[in-house]
């Protein structure tokens, strides 16, 4: 009687395993992908090359602008001009306060992953941005005033993006259950203002907040640019957050409505326990899309004379001593705004395992 | 632009007589400070430095005006404004002076509810060239190819002036103002046309700015001067003496560097203006030495100029016609008596 012995397993036999079994199989399978693949290739050669080139090894990182005799990036531009592309005008010997509010916020995002306790954790959302409002803007505790028309840089860029988020968020949250509501007050309400909103751009918002607005001001009444522009972003952002929850909230089976009114929960209730729990998560990508989409869009701010990290540029290379050197600039306006992108969507990321539940 | 549009017409009619309220002068001595208006980013006229700190021949008017009222130039709070808000800005009180290169027109002046308080800057259209060309007039452009933006004032004026010269010129035309400098980097063109003050800018971001030279024609006005409300006579006399005594400063060879040496001056003419006679300062409701502060902090005109857009500036502008009258161009301060 023949016994049956398990025999080793074999290793795959050379053809079919290792770097060039994965070549042929995914870059040159036919004709048509080994064009495309070689195509690829000359496209990057003829690309990467000469970036590296021009960005670090042509590049000028010290001296001074008439020592200059590389072809490559000059750099030293941006050394230069570091502290204005970071803080505009705020003062130098200020500097310290942005900083700490940036240190404050990475230790909120790790805080928010350890701390569990539910209390603590909403006392934190409440309070960072107050503290950060007070340390930025001063004025309190002893604090020098630093006023708005000093605020600039990538730190304005990220004041406008972050309270754009952080106040739309709840506002959107509002307006899509209004949408969602019977009542018909509130819900012709919500479906106008989210209509009127999506129905212009945010350039046009920021233009009525910043030329029109002021003329129906009473006289001396000095209402801050950079508030009117923060509202406006605000209200801009709070439809599209509206929209995006709601599509969240349809997602969301009938059944589940039903269970939270048959458990005996009353509207809000169900809502903050059942449902908004449910479609949030679900909306996640999208909320996240929304917010990286309005990261970008705070640049609009340049055309109301805010000077984000955008229009620092603009300022900068307007420097009779440093003229011509908008290629460096643009480039590295553009390296920070792709890390940043970059980090929301991974962070999103995160936060979508974070909350995957497998239903 | 819709809306910009609507915001002025709202400005010019309804809303304008609320808003030209008198009393810029005492709300400015009670804050302290003066709001001016000045550009997002103007090489030589309102840019900042890598400290920055405020620089450039129309923020040195605004410091000007600071001296003048509050006795300090330092007392400047500069407000940037894009091409867009500015008249706005000024006429909801957002500032209290504009000093962002402005062209004085008779539209602005009349239909958006502000005044001109004069010129600081006589621009107008000029050309600059590549050197290889070999010509040092502009009557000698004929044949040339020019990089133009299309649809733009500088494109007639270009035409315009050829026209009426009876010249020719070959035309590549781009879309944006970028393009257009680069099309000259690039050497499709022979020469660019702008706004003079802005040539000299654009050849420093040549690579080699030697290669290229602004000709000594322009073809067209573009009067460049600080403006205030409409309807507050006593602010809009303090911003156009302000500017006059810069300039009577630079006539009476006052500058920051002898001003204290010149108060004992026995000119009548410089004393009336450093106010160690005569009652100008008091008839403007300012101090007795306001000129004196004028030129003390912030220099005479000939010393912002030079500094900021002029010989010791990389900009390296000729005077032209912002030279003073007796010297041959166009800057006449009315005399301070």
């Amino acid at each position: 009687m023949a016994v049956y012995t398990l025999k080793e397993a074999q290793p795959a036999p050379s053809s079919n395993r290792g770097l060039f079994f994965w070549l042929r199989e995914n870059l040159f399978s036919d004709i048509t992908n080994s064009f495309f693949t070689l195509l690829g290739c000359y496209i990057i050669y003829l690309i990467v090359p000469p970036l590296i080139d021009w960005m670090i090894i042509d590049a000028t990182w010290t001296g001074t602008k008439e020592e200059i005799v590389k072809s490559g990036a000059r750099w030293i531009f941006i050394i230069e001009k570091f502290d204005q592309f970071m803080y505009g005008f705020y003062p130098e010997a200020l500097h310290w306060r942005p900083n700490l509010v940036l240190l404050l916020c990475a230790a909120f995002i790790v805080a928010m992953k350890y701390v569990q306790h539910m209390k603590i954790k909403i006392a934190m959302i409440l309070l960072l941005p107050v503290i950060s409002f007070i340390l930025i803007s001063g004025g309190w505790f002893g604090l020098e005033t630093v006023e708005t028309e000093q605020w600039g840089g990538l730190m304005l860029t990220m004041i406008v993006a972050a309270v754009g988020i952080i106040a739309s968020f709840p506002l959107g949250i509002v307006l899509a259950l209004g949408r969602q509501s019977h009542m018909p007050i509130v819900k012709s309400l919500s479906v106008g203002f989210i209509e009127f909103v999506r129905g212009v751009p945010l350039i046009t918002i920021l233009f009525m907040a910043s030329v029109v607005l002021p003329l129906f001001f009473q006289d001396g009444i000095d209402f801050d640019k950079l508030l009117r522009a923060l509202i406006g972003i605000t209200l801009f952002q709070s439809a599209y957050i509206a929209e995006v929850v709601r599509g969240g909230l349809q997602a969301i089976p009938k059944g589940q409505y039903e269970a939270a009114d048959s458990l005996g929960l009353g509207y809000w209730q169900g809502m903050i326990l059942v449902i908004l729990p449910q479609a949030l998560k679900i909306s996640i990508p999208n909320i996240v899309g929304s917010f990286i989409a309005l990261f970008k869009d705070t640049t609009l701010v340049l055309i109301i004379g805010l000077f984000d990290v955008l229009a620092m540029v603009t300022l900068t290379t307007s420097d009779t001593n440093w003229l011509g050197f908008e290629v460096e600039g643009y480039v590295f306006v553009t390296m920070i705004y792709w890390c940043i992108c970059f980090s929301m969507s991974q962070y999103s990321k995160s936060v979508e395992r974070k909350f995957n539940t497998e239903h | 632009m819709k809306f910009t549009k609507i915001a002025l017409l709202l400005s010019s009619t309804a809303l304008l007589p609320n808003l030209a309220s008198a009393g810029t002068l005492e709300q400015v001595l009670e804050k302290g400070i003066v709001s001016c208006g000045v550009s997002t980013g103007i090489p030589g006229f309102s840019s900042a430095d890598s400290k920055g700190v405020w620089e450039g021949l129309d923020v040195d008017f605004c410091r000007s005006v600071a001296a003048a009222v509050l006795g300090s130039a330092d007392k400047v709070k500069y407000i940037p404004l894009t091409a867009k808000e500015r008249f706005t800005a000024l006429q909801s009180g957002e500032v209290d002076l504009l000093s962002r290169t402005t062209t004085w027109t008779a539209t602005r002046d009349t239909s958006l509810g502000l005044n001109f308080a004069g010129v600081n800057y006589y621009d107008g259209q000029g050309f600059l060239v590549n050197k290889k060309l070999g010509i040092t007039s502009a009557k000698e452009l004929n044949g040339a190819t020019f990089c133009i933006q299309a649809g733009t004032t500088t494109e007639l004026n270009l035409t315009d002036y050829f026209k009426s010269t009876g010249m020719e010129y070959k035309a590549v035309t781009y879309d944006t103002s970028g393009q257009t400098i680069d099309g000259f980097k690039k050497g499709r063109c022979d020469a660019v046309t702008s706004d003079a003050s802005q040539l000299y800018g654009l050849r420093l971001k040549m690579d080699d700015p030697n290669s290229v030279m602004v000709l000594p024609e322009i073809i067209s006005k573009e009067p460049l001067g600080p403006a205030v409300r409409q309807g507050d006579d006593a602010w809009f006399n303090i911003v156009r003496w302000t500017l006059f005594a810069s300039l009577e400063a630079e006539e009476l060879g006052v500058t920051s560097s002898n001003v204290d040496a010149m108060l004992k001056s026995k000119n009548p003419s410089v004393m009336r203006l450093l106010g160690t006679t005569g009652t100008a300062g008091e008839n403007l409701g300012l101090k007795a030495n306001w000129a004196y502060t004028i030129v003390k902090e912030v220099g005479n005109y000939a010393e912002s100029f030079d500094k900021h857009v002029g010989k010791d500036s990389p900009l390296g502008i000729s005077r032209g016609f912002n030279k003073l009258w007796n010297q041959g161009g166009l800057m006449y301060p009315m005399p301070i008596r």
